[in-house]
């Protein structure tokens, strides 16, 4: 049993030899024998757990980091059950390949829709659990005692009786040799002493540092490097380049054509293919979107608002008829744009391709789609390919679902069989190639009556789904249910939060040629600036408090509730928010439910007359059940303000001449550290379900911010982001 | 064959002299903690220090800088992690992805070595790198911790390995 290129690496302190002589050393490759002598010193007790014989705990990950903090969180589970010392805790990344050879003993790899804790908590607790039998077995079989009189912690098997105890290091290789127990017992998450703990991250040190290695860091020995550029027209083709104007730049070893859309060049350093292929004269054939641009895609989903085909996600009641008995419609229509998600990290891959195997070294957060990817562009089988895991300088769904730069990287390392070859894009390439945020636009109808309830809500969706263009085989009879995030009927994911007597929620589905992704919070994101946008008008139209009307439609709903009411509170809803610099402060609210938890936001804004906005603090709430480790949940969502009010206030990607225009972060610009507010969290897990939290409050940011907007100024804002927008006092 | 002083030590290497001093820092002389991210020095993952002034080495020709100037990397601002600021970092478990780390690394070691007690509009001023992750109410917590000398002060309660808290 191998183990992962990076805890090798860490281990031999090849990376340490590195940063401080600043040698270019090679990375070593597993699967030599001697990586798999190495693994034979220290066993497995199971699949999840290594004991080294200096009673080091190897804890296994299968899911990817990439800055959430899913690889700490998982090891605290692991290492809660398995009664492990804390302070002897480490990890590594098993292989995808392993996995397939392995008949998948570490389920799955796939790290997106905030569920790498939530969906492996089960079998990685029990993983922990059973190797902790195991090694409590071991010490009994060696006292010749029984079990029962044993018991295991903080590393070690203690015989009550006698007070004699093992360090786990030295019990590891006969329990790795007993049988795994069936029965197990997991403790109660009130009983926790590591996981549920406010920990230090496992992976921070090298963070610091410079040794954290990332796919764009791997050097290999001979390995050349690559630069590309794909038709910037969606759906246009490569038509011809001419190599000889390059081929004699220095470095330059080949051009190479990339699928029917590409072109790269291979050098001795990127650098140097990145500017010899900035100096390749190139002609592209544009294609059918050669006149795309943001105002069609527009106009297309304009008219999906009031098209008489939808598919339903959600309804109760006859909608229609209380329409047609109302004594009041309320209605808005609000849009939501393409956006990147920027990774900081571009998209890289090194693959070392030959006939009979195929390796690749790339940030992915789905090793097993990867490995599908290689294996199928590489023509080898998938027991001849592997994916060397690293963390990820980002991901945000980027690195999901799609493995576009590794097939790439495939295509090109097939023309250099033996070689390695390490593929960076550019800033540029990696904006015009993203698989976007998807754009769709809402129209909101409200019926009222006499008195002002709501008697019926009608929200028709037209736009970009997803599925369609990613999992095609999840649409059916043209219903991506994706789309209808945190709009569901109750139950456990993505569940409105209120009751209306009659309900309507349909989507028309309108796909631009625009290639859409999975973007952090996904389609949670623009529903919930509808949703909770709306909520706010339907207040205002009918002169409510927008935390009283919530309460009104939110009774049936007391989990939404309950994160709701924490957020007023804390920030005093109700009363007015303090003066900063003489300014006015006003607030806003928005809640959602998603990835299975449920979040809440209080944004306090000022605006000046002259339009600044300023948002001086939040205030967030999530019950996400179960908190693995608070600290971090506190990280994710403060983060997650970020990621959202840079889609706010920055966020869009425009069509024009069917390719997109912005192409780097001057003209994509991100929330900075001098648009930051301060944000208080509450995390305030109510048991009994276990959520996620990478993503859901994003969705709450911008319409939090939104709401507190037009309460400062009385300006409503339905068209993102808000770069666009005077709020300039009239 | 050009050189560099980094990190202390003089390099040499061979590159054209517009390559940006990143690519060679990256590519001839193996130091990757220092990140590309946009190549136009908007974002600020590749900042580094010549003669203690932070610069963006992404747009920074390699010929325009002399033998004689220090350049110091992510790799040597201290022989083993223990600059005041990665010791914040570490304390109040500032990364997440961690790849835009070393640059805001740099960037606060050099706004603390000028303005030992920075107010916050001193840190919006001076930390102008991006960080998608959304890792700045920590760094400008950790900044301020430095200043203080005082790794509570932010109050997160990290409980770490080796028994402390911060």
């Amino acid at each position: 049993m191998s183990s992962s290129s990076i805890a090798q690496i860490r281990r031999r302190g090849f990376l340490q030899a590195s940063a401080a002589t600043g040698l270019v050393v090679g990375f070593h490759i597993p699967f030599a024998p001697e990586a798999a002598a190495q693994a034979v010193a220290a066993p497995e007790v199971n699949a999840w757990v290594v004991v080294r014989p200096d009673d080091t705990v190897v804890i296994r990950i299968a899911r990817s980091e990439m800055g959430q903090g899913t690889l700490t969180g998982l090891a605290q589970l692991v290492a809660e059950e398995l009664e492990a010392n804390w302070a002897k805790v480490t990890w590594e990344y098993p292989s995808p390949g392993q996995n397939l050879a392995r008949k998948r003993v570490w389920g799955d790899f796939f790290t997106a829709g905030s569920q790498g804790v939530r969906r492996s908590q089960e079998y990685v607790r029990k993983g922990g659990a059973q190797a902790r039998m195991m090694l409590v077995q071991a010490a009994a079989n060696e006292w010749k005692v029984p079990v029962a009189e044993c018991r295991a912690a903080n590393g070690m098997v203690t015989h009550g009786p006698s007070g004699r105890s093992l360090a786990y290091g030295h019990l590891a290789p006969a329990a790795g040799k007993l049988e795994v127990p069936a029965d197990v017992v997991l403790k109660d998450p009130k009983d926790w002493k590591i996981a549920g703990k406010r920990l230090a991250r496992l992976d921070t040190p090298d963070k610091v540092n410079g040794r954290q290695v990332y796919g764009i860091d791997v050097k290999l020995p001979g390995m050349l490097n690559a630069a590309i550029r794909d038709c910037p027209v969606f759906g246009g083709k490569l038509k011809s380049f001419n190599e000889a104007a390059i081929r004699s730049r220095p470095g330059v070893k080949k051009v190479v054509r990339v699928g029917d859309s590409a072109v790269a060049v291979v050098a001795d350093t990127w650098w140097r293919a990145k500017t010899a292929l900035d100096a390749l004269p190139i002609e592209w054939d544009n294609g059918p979107n050669a006149n795309a641009s943001s105002a069609g895609v527009a106009a297309m989903l304009k008219a999906g608002l009031d098209a008489p085909e939808a598919a339903v996600g959600n309804q109760n009641g006859d909608v229609k008829a209380a329409f047609a008995s109302a004594a009041r419609v309320v209605e808005a229509v609000y849009s939501y744009p393409h956006q990147n998600h920027a990774t900081m990290e571009p998209q890289n891959a090194t693959v070392l391709w030959k006939p009979d195997r195929c390796e690749a070294w790339t940030p992915t957060q789905n090793g097993e789609s990867a490995l599908a990817a290689l294996s199928e562009a590489a023509g080898v089988p998938l027991a001849q390919c592997e994916i060397h895991k690293l963390h990820l300088g980002g991901g945000f769904g980027r690195r999901a679902a799609q493995h576009d730069w590794l097939i790439q990287a495939v295509a090109i390392a097939r023309e250099m069989p033996g070689t390695p070859v390490k593929l960076i894009w550019s800033r540029e390439e990696d904006m015009l190639h993203g698989r976007f945020h998807p754009v769709t636009q809402c129209k909101l109808r409200a019926a009222l009556d006499a008195q002002g309830n709501v008697t019926a809500l009608h929200m028709r969706i037209s736009g970009q789904s997803i599925l369609a263009a990613v999992f095609p085989q999840n649409v059916q009879n043209g219903k991506d249910p994706v789309v209808f995030q945190g709009l569901n009927p109750p139950g456990p994911e993505a569940s409105i939060g209120y009751s209306f007597p009659n309900l309507l929620v349909d989507h028309a589905m309108r796909n631009p040629p625009v290639p859409p992704g999975f973007w952090r919070g996904v389609n949670l994101n623009q529903n919930a600036i509808y949703l909770e946008s709306f909520i706010d008008e339907i207040a205002a139209a009918t002169k409510q408090d927008p935390l009283a009307l919530r309460r009104k439609l939110m009774a049936g709903h007391p989990r939404h509730l309950a994160v709701l009411n924490a957020v007023a509170e804390r920030a005093g809803w109700g009363r007015p928010a303090p003066d900063v610099n003489g300014m006015k402060v006003y607030r806003g609210l928005a809640q959602t439910m998603g990835f299975g938890s449920y979040v809440a936001a209080c944004a306090e804004v000022s605006v000046t007359p002259d339009g600044e906005l300023k948002i001086h603090r939040i205030v967030a709430a999530t019950d996400c059940g179960h908190a693995v480790n608070p600290q971090q949940i506190e990280a994710q969502v403060e983060g997650s303000f970020a990621y959202g009010l840079s889609g706010a206030l920055f966020g869009e990607c425009t069509l024009k001449d069917g390719r997109m225009e912005q192409t780097n972060f001057d003209t994509y610009p991100v929330v900075h550290m001098r648009h930051m507010p301060k944000v208080e969290t509450i995390v305030m897990p109510s048991g009994g379900f276990w959520g996620g939290v990478g993503e859901p409050t994003i969705a709450v940011a911008a319409p939090a911010v939104l709401n507190a907007i037009h309460a400062a100024t009385g300006r409503r804002v339905r068209e993102l982001p808000l770069k666009n927008q005077s709020l300039k006092r009239a | 064959m050009a050189k560099l002083t980094v990190n202390g030590v003089v390099r040499e290497f061979e590159a054209e002299g517009d390559t940006p001093l990143l690519w060679v820092l990256r590519e001839q002389l193996g130091l990757t903690g220092t990140k590309y991210g946009c190549g136009i020095a908007a974002c600020g993952a590749c900042t580094v220090h010549i003669d203690g002034v932070p610069t963006r080495s992404c747009v920074r020709p390699v010929s325009s800088i002399g033998a004689s100037e220090k350049i110091t990397t992510i790799e040597g601002l201290s022989p083993d992690g223990t600059h005041p600021v990665q010791k914040a970092w570490v304390a109040l478990d500032v990364p997440q992805c961690g790849y835009c780390q070393s640059g805001q690394v740099m960037a606060a070691a050099a706004l603390l070595r000028s303005n030992p007690k920075p107010s916050d509009a001193d840190i919006d001023a001076a930390m102008s790198n991006i960080c998608r992750c959304g890792t700045y109410n920590r760094i400008r917590a950790a900044i301020h911790a430095v200043a203080r000398g005082d790794m509570k002060a932010a109050r997160l309660s990290i409980q770490h390995a080796d028994g402390s808290t911060t």
